[in-house]
This record gives structure tokens, sequence and C-alpha cells, in this order.
């Protein structure tokens, strides 16, 4: 299959050279659109606009009473203007609401769409084992193989649809990993939230196919709140991938999603992201703002959550995937590559936090800063009284490219429990003239040399992606660095 | 194939080669001797294009082209082949991949297709068996964690993968134990060929008399004497 980021088969080098934005596009449709500005009026009509039951419109309202008076987070190590909550719009869903039965039916524009973005879903749903739930500005428009799935038991639907079918797990795990007070950004989400995806695997099954959803933000000034909520059963097994691109816009756009993951005993989750939203220009004008809340809870014993992340995009990034390690014997995994150029900023990371006996987790980071890049690595390993025999193992690494940019680790511990065994390691590097000039001599170009160079140095990361998700991310990289060296 | 005249180098405004000339024919083995700073290195990097050397006089020809107007992955793709000194790994990146790339681009610059996976796989191989190397080295990464004779085998090694035409090998020899001397010997010579010419530079009478050169030269001063 092709994972949907890239299409960038056959590219041209002189193409490359230029570094444009390659999902920079903009899709006319009408949409509909609410007047920017946030009150409990728009809360209300969000939830009415999408015939939510009672408790969804409470568990909404609460939670924006909350966000008033929540200040807004300032110890990331990023720096930008303070976002107007009032200019942007919370709702924006494409019109004519296309059918989910028949591709025939949606509509034209946005198939071309996703076919610019090298997610001809006709095609996929031929040829992949792939079920994509595309979420195209707020409303998820089509999801496919669902048949399949529902074979398996599986159910795989846009939250909002969720809240109609099965609104007893909605009201049973939403908010259950991270509550609406969590964080400024978490309650803003509650509030607000429009769309994204639900994903149930019942007790014993093996998903019997990678799911996928591909975000992407359309409309002018309209922030997105994705909502995804992930249940894995008792022995239950699920890999998801999730991968985001945004047109390009001079103005500033807000992302702020919150994911939920719930592992019941003996379950796994592996979450992947591709995330390629806009970063804005070399200037650092543009740019998608990416708060994100991410957070799996091992709640039986021997489960396991996997993060897997690839941050080549957004202007800002302020994202920190955890895993609260509740069950015994339960383990929690966190792969990440981040990658800034230009003037984009990253602060990402993640948090294992130890309650059960015997759970062990493990954090791979690799931070590649170019440009005037800044890369901050912030992680927390939390081994809380009853956590016998907690064991983390820590990896973060630094790759520098040129003299301008910036690479920070701010690895915390918070230890508890006399039995813990934790390690780190941190090493910054820059590439070498000597790795260079060994490629060359092996007849590779500079860019290619490059490409390589950064592409090992991230290896212990992407070998954990699907294999054809992480095909992509090495473009993603290679074409995130052009103009990076030289 | 090759002939440098006269050919002045210098780093940093420091003069290293002071009126180098070696012409080297088609099929046959050069070696140049020589102390400890003598530039020998030097002039097998100027040769290869490294980067950070003003060549402020002379020439070098190769087949024809004027060699210093190329890019090094452009002498490369002509047929240059630096065995290196000090041969740099490259973590995360497997022998395997690496090669594989090497030899890609230089089928491309050729405007040959791409070499394909079964392929490859035999033929290297087939080299790994020729060097003595054990397969599982080509799964690791370029040359992490290689002791320094590993390193010199994987540089002949992937010699027998790109099939250069001129091949400039930087004290191959140095840190080698005898029988890896005689394998990658063995290896050198299994590649002696009347269109491929080879530059060998060495401190030790004891290589050449396992790959015997045609001529042998002695640099001193940043001059063959
Ligand atoms: N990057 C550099 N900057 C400054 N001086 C250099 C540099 N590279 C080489 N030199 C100098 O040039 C001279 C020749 O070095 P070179 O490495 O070519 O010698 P060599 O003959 O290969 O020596 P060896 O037998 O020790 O390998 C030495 O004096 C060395 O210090
Ligand atoms: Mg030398």
């Amino acid at each position: 299959m092709s994972a949907p980021i890239l299409n960038e088969k056959n590219k041209d080098l002189k193409e490359l050279v230029k570094r444009e934005y390659k999902e920079g596009f903009v899709t006319d449709i009408e949409s509909d659109t609410f007047e920017p500005g946030l009150d409990e009026d728009v809360v209300r009509r969000i939830s009415a606009k999408k015939n939510e039951p009672e408790f969804m419109l409470e568990y909404r309202l609460k939670a924006f009473r909350r966000w008033l008076k929540m200040p807004e987070p300032g110890w990331a190590h990023i720096d930008y203007p303070k976002i107007d909550f009032q200019s942007i719009a919370y709702f924006s869903a494409p019109k004519e609401m296309p059918q989910l039965d028949s591709l025939d039916q949606v509509d034209p524009k946005l198939l071309e769409t996703y076919a610019k973005l090298g997610i001809p879903l006709e095609e996929q749903k031929m040829m992949n084992n792939v079920a994509v739930d595309a979420v195209f500005d707020s409303v998820s428009v089509r999801t496919t193989f669902r048949e399949t799935l529902s074979k398996a038991g599986v159910i795989f639907m846009p939250i909002s649809e969720a809240l109609q079918e099965h609104p007893e797990l909605i009201k049973q795990y939403l908010g259950s990993v991270v509550p609406t007070q969590d964080n400024y950004y978490a309650a803003l989400n509650a509030a607000v939230f429009s769309d994204g995806s639900f994903v149930y695997i019942p007790k014993g099954v093996r998903c019997p196919m990678e799911l996928s959803t591909y975000f992407r933000i359309n409309e002018m000034n309209t922030g997105q709140f994705e909502r995804t909520l992930i249940i894995a059963e008792e022995g239950a097994y699920v890999s998801y991938l999730e991968g985001c691109t945004a047109p390009q816009r001079d103005e500033n756009q807000l992302h702020a999603a919150v994911v939920e993951l719930v592992a019941h005993k003996d379950a796994e989750i592996k979450y992947s992201t591709v995330q390629n939203w806009y970063p804005g220009d070399e200037n650092g004008k543009g740019g998608i703002y990416n708060f994100v809340t991410k957070r799996g809870l091992c709640k039986g014993d021997n489960s396991k959550i996997s993060w897997t992340q690839v941050e080549t995009g957004s202007a800002i990034t302020w994202k920190y995937p955890s895993c609260v390690l509740q069950g015994d014997n339960s383990v929690g995994e966190f792969y990440s590559v981040a990658l800034t150029h230009n003037k984009q900023q990253a602060d990402t990371g993640t948090k294992m936090i130890h309650m059960g006996k015997n759970t062990s987790s493990t954090i791979i980071s690799k931070g590649i800063s170019a440009g005037h890049g800044h890369n901050t690595y912030r992680g927390l390993v939390k081994i809380l009284k009853g956590a016998d025999n907690a064991r983390n193992f820590s990896q973060c690494d630094s790759l520098l490219m040129g003299d301008q940019c910036g690479a920070h680790t701010f690895p915390y511990i918070e230890v508890q429990n006399p039995t813990a065994n934790l390690e780190h390691e941190a090493t910054t590097s820059k590439i070498s003239e000597d790795q260079l000039f060994y490629l060359k001599q092996r007849g590779l170009g500079e860019e290619a040399a490059v490409s390589m160079i950064v592409n090992g140095f991230c290896k212990d990361v992407f070998r954990e992606l699907p294999m054809e998700f992480a095909v992509e991310a090495q473009k993603l990289l290679e074409v995130s660095l052009e103009g990076a060296v030289g | 194939m090759l002939k440098v005249t006269n050919l002045h180098v210098s780093i940093d405004g420091k003069s290293i080669l002071n009126g180098i000339n070696l012409e080297v024919k088609p099929g046959e083995v050069h070696a140049i001797m020589g102390p400890n700073g003598s530039g020998k290195s030097t002039l097998t990097n100027v040769i290869a294009g490294r980067d950070g050397y003003e060549v402020t006089q002379g020439s070098i020809e190769y087949l024809g082209k004027d060699l210093l107007e190329l890019a090094a992955e452009e002498r490369a793709c002509e047929g240059i082949f630096l065995a290196f000194q000090y041969p740099v790994e490259i973590p995360g990146v497997s022998n395997m991949a690496m090669l594989k790339a090497a030899m890609n681009s230089m089928r491309k610059y050729r405007g040959q297709e791409e070499i394909k996976a079964g392929d490859f796989l035999k033929l290297i191989r087939q080299k790994a068996d020729l060097v003595e190397m054990k397969h599982e080295f080509l799964k690791r990464a370029v040359n992490q964690g290689f002791s320094g004779g590993e390193k010199k085998r994987n540089e002949i090694l992937q010699m027998a993968m790109l099939e250069p035409k001129l091949a400039l090998l930087d004290e191959t020899d140095s840190g080698l134990d005898i029988d890896a001397l005689k394998t990658v010997s063995h290896g050198v010579n299994a590649l002696r060929s009347p269109e491929r010419s080879m530059v060998l530079v060495t401190h030790y009478q004891r290589l050449l008399d396992y790959i015997v050169p045609d001529y042998v030269h002695v640099l001193a001063n940043g001059k063959i004497i």
C-alpha cells in the first residue's frame, strides 16, 4: 500500500530544492462554518449540530466552564504570540454531507483533495489492507472497510457517529484517561471538539487490518479539535495510524487534539503518527500550532501501549504522548523522531507513569534540528510507591545541522519506590564532513548522503513504524530537510 | 587512465604537495610509499575530490577528463574508488543498504537500471565470500563497532561490489594480521584486470610481496622522488 503522506515517488530534484510545502492547496468547497468566537452558546450549537445526547452537552459545558478558569500554559520551551481564542471559528463542516455508502456520492472535489494528498480511497479500498477514516476539517467524511471490520466485531467510526450508535461506550470511556480539567488545551478540546475517530476492539480480537485516519485542516481560521478514543478489550490488539497535513496559509492555525487509549488485560495498542502539518515559511510566517494531549492507560495486567511518532511539520509542536502503567507487568513505549527546520519549534516528549508492579517503559527520542529550528525533549518518568521492580530505559539523541539551531533535553525523574531500575542515555551529534565525504565517495550526492545519515540516526524509531509508513516517513524527512545543509 | 601533472596542493595556505607527477595506465598497479605526513593521503583525497584542499597549480586528467572539474560523487560514478585509511562509521545505516544505494546511484549516473534486489543479494554474498567476511557483517551498520581489520576488509568488499576503474587504496594493509593481509591481498588481486588500475599507499614492503606492483614511488616532502 502507499501510506498517505506524500506522493514523492518520482520527484524531480529541482522541484525538491525549492522545498515547497507539498500539501499546500486549498479545496474550494462550500462549507458550513460558524462565525469566529467562543462562548457557551457556541458550545451548545456544536452539540446541537451533531444532535448529541444530553450527557455530551453537559460534558462539554462542564469542560468549557473549567477552561474559562484555567490559565494558558507557559512553561514549554517554545515561544509564540498569544492566541486570540475569539478569532477562531469552532465549527466547519462541508455543507453537502456526503453519503457514507458509495464513493460516487462523495463530492468529487473532496476525492480530488485526497488524491492530491496521496490517499486515493478507491485505490486503497481495493488494494490495501487499511481502513481509512478521513477527517476533512471537522466532519468525518468516509469510512472504508467498515464491513470487514464489523464482521470481526471491530467498531471504527467517526466519534460523532459513535455518539449516536454507541453512546454507552462513549459515556463510559470519554475523559477517563484525559479528564477535562487535565490541561488548558484538553479542556478546550472537550468543550468544542468536532469529530475524530472511535475504535473499539472486542475481547480476544486481533484487528484484521491497520486502522488509519487522515487529518487535514482546510477552512481558514478554523481550529481543529479532534477527539480520538481507542478501546482494546481483554486480549485485543490494534495498530492505528494517524497522518496529518494542512494547506499552506499565512495565518497560524490552531490544532488541539485529544487522544485517549485504553488497553485492558493482555491487550495491546500500537499508535503511530506521521505529522506533516504546514510548518510556516522560512521566516516563521504561518504554520500550525499543534497542541496535543495524547495519553494511553494500560489498565489491565500485561497490557501494552506503544506510541511511535514522526513529527516534521507544524510551526509549534507541543506534544507528550504518555502512558499510565496501571496494570501489573504492563509495558509503555515511546519512539519519536522530531525534526525542526527554519523557524520551527518543537517541545515534545513523553510521560511514563508507573503504578503497577513489574511495569516497564522504553523511551527512544531522536531530535533533529536544522536552520533556526529548536527542538526540546521533555520527559517524565514517574515511579509510584506501589510500582515494585519498575524499569525504564530512556535514550535521547539530538542531531544538529548547522550552528544556528538548538537542541534541549529535560529528562525529569520521580522515584517513590527503591526497587526501581532506571537507565538514561543522551547524545548530541553533528553530521560530520567525514561521513559526508565517505558517502559521496561511494557515489551518493549531497542530498542522498545527508538523508542516509539522518535516516540511520532515526532507525530505532522507523523500525517501529508499519513498513509502508516507515518508507513515507523517510521520504518526508528527505523533503523536510531540503536545503538544510550546504 | 590517470595523469597527475605538476600538482601543487595546500591546506589553509600551508603547502602540502609540491609538484606531483604520476601517470597510471590501464591495468597498472602503482605503489606509493613514504614517511608519515609526507602527503600520501592528501594525494589520494585530492584525486577522490575531498573538500578543503586548494589546488594551487597543476592538473589531474582522468580518462581524458579534467578531474578537478568534477564533484566527489561524480568522480566516484566515473569509476574512482578510495579505500579509506580511516573508514568512517555511519550509525543506523546497514552495510547492505549503503552499498545498494551507492550501486544504484552509480548505475543511474551511467544510465543503467537499478539492480534487482535478488541479483544484489547474490552479488554481495559472493563478494563477501571473496574477502572472507561473515554475512552477518552485511546487515550491521557501516563500520560501526568493526575492528580495525574488519573495517579494512569492508573497504575491499565495497571495492569488489562497485568495480571501479581506478582504485586508490590508502594503507589498506595497516593494522592487518598476516591472515587478514593474505585475504585482503587475495581480494585485491582477484580484482586486478587489464582495464582496472590501482594505486596502493603503504608503509610496508610486505604488502608488495602479496600484491606485486608495476611501479613503486616514494613520496617525501610533497614530491615523488
Ligand atoms: N586538514 C588538515 N589541516 C592541516 N593540515 C593537514 C590537514 N590534512 C593533512 N594535513 C597535513 O598535511 C600533511 C600530509 O598529511 P597526509 O595525511 O597526506 O600524510 P600521509 O602521507 O598520508 O601520512 P600517514 O603515513 O601518517 O598516513 C601532514 O603534515 C598533515 O598534518
Ligand atoms: Mg595517510
